[in-house]
């Protein structure tokens, strides 16, 4: 009976926290959709241009300004397209003049792989990094690791980009040029996912995979050493917190192994707000890099959207900003669970 | 050697520790061209709608035209699709008669039955082009009437005036008047829309090669077509890349992972110069660049100021240094290769003479005005050129940067004072520019016409009449001297500071021959590259 009693409460509670967290994340589409669609409006491009181009007759922009609908008020605008959203309709691109929904299924997964493999970068060298810039304080290591962060922060990605190209693809031939692959494997594999890497291992199309590869290691090294300059600042300074704790000092007093202290038990502690600062900069990187994308020939987001805003091409740019507030919610979400699980005091709390 | 490359690459990933450079030397496939291109303009296509350049060079290689010229010389005008036509003794209709025994990539023969179908469903279609063939006064409402079928072979174009019969001729030779397969196009027809839902995305020709295939901002790819009337072209494919960084295009190009680069900026091109590998091919085009006086300003609708500016511009250091060879000069408002192109270029940059003329103006201490710059590297330095120059009579040119939509839409609203632009030719008649650069037949604000002389508020009825007199001009010598009259009212009075015309550069690997450099984008052919 108590127990009942207690298992009810607990999902009442579970149920209320669903019910807020869906009711926070519709109104923050919401919000960011309509922010997003009066952006798009007080732009001063005609979003009629890119319909009928310069050289249309007055008869034709105004046939175009009407199916575009907009000659009513701009609400209106804003609560069909609505309407046609829920109906999952969002609309079609007058830049490709296909729907939004099958051209953000052809770029995002360029920029979902791209992102995927820079993030793996970072997190594999940034964490390792401060951790060890944080335990070597103020000695050479710490320096050095300060100013590879710096480097990283404050270098031009564009230039970055095509400085890297230069050594690497050009003068080195150590890998392949940009594009995602050459023409020469296209045809090799069919791309289910859209994940290069992916759909040529699962097709044993190993070939192409090595391709692919060669491919994307330079945008995803450059886009990876963005991450790892921010990761590792992040990491070296909740470690340095960490360091200072009393349990620290009491695990050495018991005399625990220093390297058991400093990875197992200090970096356990600092991986709690560590998850979100990957999150947030894996979330940065599926928002797509349009410089990198356009150094690299990258058909991604970045470039999609980046075109789709010059040429007022708003079914795209609400599209887009959908998938990027999606992203944004989603890994919230689950850096909020794996909170849940890394913390036992988060746990207790519900 | 990729096995070596993706090793490679697996040692650039440990941060780039103790790699051994693989080398390897990139080639594309000998069946193949690959073009790198700015590509993300494409929006349509369709030949009832194609007007960008991009797409016009895709339709002129996968489409076929009525009637061609020659692009090496224009005023050479054959026929394509179509054997012969004659023109009626009253100039008001001309009587083709196809070719036969041709097919189109489908397999379907090419018939009057399919000529008529495509004008009619371009003017019915009404897409921006559709003009080029309406302003023959033909219209979505009597296109059945004036596009009539006469045989299997042959039908009958019927105008509402005797127009000049080259301007009849050069509008069919334009990307709008290609013929389109009416079997296939009609399959996919939905709603009464002639099939253009589908074709937007999709291909119903004859050319050279077929369309297979576009990705939006990312490829195009052109396949040989197998039914293709003519010599069987020898590239299997030709490959269009988007690639928007013209950096990454030289470094494409001089790798060999590319055969054809073709956004080169006048400093790729200069740095291409030594390398042994890479040969340049250029082709006049036909695009302007000038400069729209907005006549709404107090300073700019003076006609000494309006003089003034066209002697503040270093035509010489543009074309010479700044384009290095992606220019010539230029002055008048027809391209030179056009009929009645006037080629003297009586301005140059001459302080004293512009500030003589701003004295007579009554403003001898110049004015303040600006400027609506696209933010692209070569319009940016041109107009930055034009700011040092001017300033040297006294005129303080602030230099306003935008996208291209954002400037245009400024332009088309006649908000600005001064707009740098491009223009490039819709067709390949002096009505074309003379339509444009000459004519306003209404200059109020909520005027339905509006070209560029009306985007510059310069009211000009008298001019316009005598446009309109040309287009109708049968005897082409006498229209050749009524354009060069018109051109040299623009140059002396007009809003427009025409100061160069476009030459196309393409850089090129070195065993690429056959490229067509014609005067227009859909004139640039790869029908007949090897490599």
């Amino acid at each position: 009976m108590v127990s009942n009693t207690l298992g009810g409460r607990r999902g009442a509670l579970w149920l209320r926290k669903i019910a807020s967290t869906l009711g926070t994340v519709a109104v923050t589409f919401l919000g960011l959709l309509i922010v997003t669609f009066l952006i798009g409006r007080v732009v001063p491009v005609d979003p009629v241009l890119s319909v009928v181009g310069d050289r249309a007759t007055q008869a034709q922009y105004d046939a175009a300004y009407q199916a575009l609908g907009l000659d009513r008020p701009l609400v209106e605008q804003f609560w069909i397209w609505l309407q046609k959203v829920f109906q999952g309709d969002f609309g079609t691109s007058n830049l490709t003049t296909r729907p939004i929904a099958q051209d953000i299924a052809r770029v995002f997964p360029a920029t979902l792989e791209l992102a995927t493999v820079s993030i793996v970068i970072g997190t594999a060298f940034g964490i390792p990094m401060g951790v060890w810039a944080a335990v070597r304080q103020g000695k050479l290591v710490d320096q050095v690791v300060r100013v590879v962060g710096l480097v990283g922060y404050s270098a031009p990605v564009f230039w970055l980009g095509l400085m890297g190209l230069l050594l690497f693809y050009f003068k080195l031939d150590l890998i392949s040029g940009p594009g995602r692959v050459d023409i020469s494997y296209e045809y090799d594999f069919t791309p289910r996912t859209g994940l290069f890497l992916l759909d040529t291992a699962m097709q044993g199309a190993w070939g192409a995979f090595g391709n692919v590869f060669s491919h994307i290691i330079l945008p995803a090294s450059l886009l990876g050493y963005l991450s790892l300059a921010y990761i590792s600042r992040m990491t070296r300074s909740f470690m340095l917190n960490e360091l200072a704790q009393e349990y620290i000092t009491t695990a050495r007093v018991k005399g625990v192994p220093e390297w058991r202290i400093i990875w197992v038990q200090a970096l356990r502690n600092a991986a709690v707000p560590l998850v979100t600062v990957v999150a947030l900069s894996y979330a940065n990187l599926l928002e797509g890099s349009v410089l990198t994308e356009t150094v690299f020939a990258w058909p991604g987001l970045g470039q999609y959207l980046t075109n789709s805003l010059q040429n007022a091409d708003m079914n795209a740019v609400l599209g887009g900003t959908l998938v990027i507030g999606a992203i944004f919610v989603g890994l919230n979400m689950f850096s909020d669970l794996l909170y849940t699980l890394l913390d036992a005091r988060t746990r207790n709390r519900t | 050697m990729i096995h070596s490359r993706f090793l490679a690459s697996v040692a650039l990933s440990a941060l780039m520790l103790g790699a051994t450079p693989a080398i390897s030397l990139a080639e594309t496939p000998p069946d193949t061209l690959i073009q790198a291109w700015s590509i993300d303009d494409i929006i349509s296509l369709d030949p009832a709608e194609i007007f960008e350049f991009t797409a016009s060079e895709i339709a002129g290689n996968s489409y076929e035209t009525l009637i061609g010229y020659d692009p090496q010389n224009v005023s050479d005008i054959f026929g394509k699709a179509a054997e012969s036509w004659t023109v009626s003794e009253d100039g008001m209709t001309l009587s083709f008669k196809m070719k036969e025994g041709r097919t189109f990539a489908s397999g379907n023969p090419i018939t009057a039955e399919d000529a008529v179908f495509s004008l009619v469903r371009a003017v019915k279609l009404d897409k921006s082009p559709a003009f080029i063939i309406g302003q023959l006064g033909i219209t979505p409402d009597n296109a059945d009437a004036m596009i009539v079928q006469t045989g299997p072979m042959s039908f009958d174009f019927k105008m509402d005036k005797p127009y000049a019969p080259t301007l009849v001729l050069y509008c069919l030779t334009a990307t709008v008047a290609s013929v389109v397969d009416k079997k296939l196009a009609m399959e996919h027809e939905a709603n009464g829309d002639f099939g253009y839902d589908w074709l937007k995305t999709n291909y119903a020709g004859s050319g050279p090669f077929m369309i297979k295939d576009w990705r939006p901002n990312e490829a195009v790819i052109l396949e040989r077509n197998p039914n293709y009337s003519g010599d069987a072209t020898p590239m299997a494919r030709v490959i269009y890349r988007h690639i928007p960084e013209t950096s990454t295009q030289r470094l494409l190009l001089e790798k060999g992972d590319i055969d054809i680069a073709r956004n080169l900026t006048a400093e790729d091109i200069s740095a291409l110069q030594g390398n042994a590998d890479v040969k340049i091919e250029s082709g006049v085009k036909g695009s302007l660049y000038y400069l729209g006086l907005n006549q709404k300003n107090e300073f700019l609708s003076k006609p000494e100021v309006r003089q003034a500016m066209k002697y503040l511009v270093d035509y010489d250091t543009i074309a010479g240094t700044i384009m290095a060879g992606k220019v010539k000069v230029h002055q008048g408002f027809l391209p030179e290769g056009f009929l009645g192109a006037y080629n003297e270029n009586p301005f140059s940059l001459d302080v004293a003479k512009a500030k003589e003329l701003l004295a007579a103006a009554g403003v001898p201490e110049g004015f303040k005005v600006t400027m609506d710059t696209r933010n692209t590297p070569e319009i940016t330095a041109m107009a930055q050129a034009m700011q040092q120059t001017m300033a040297q009579a006294g005129i303080e040119l602030e230099l306003i940067p935008g996208d291209g939509k954002q400037t245009l839409t400024k332009y088309r609203a006649r908000n600005h004072d001064i707009y740098i632009g491009r223009w490039g030719p819709d067709f390949q008649d002096p009505h074309t520019n003379a339509s444009t650069f000459a004519y306003n037949p209404n200059n109020a604000d909520d005027a339905t016409s509006k070209p560029l002389a009306w985007r510059n508020a310069w009211d000009i009825p008298e001019l316009s009449a005598a446009t309109d007199a040309a287009m109708v001009e049968p005897d082409a010598a006498k229209r050749a001297e009524m354009y060069i009259a018109d051109q040299k009212t623009v140059m002396e009075t007009g809003p427009f500071v025409i100061y160069a015309q476009e030459i196309e550069v393409m850089g090129e690997r070195k065993n690429i021959e056959g490229v067509i450099v014609g005067p227009s984008f859909n004139d640039n052919s790869f029908a007949h590259v090897t490599k």
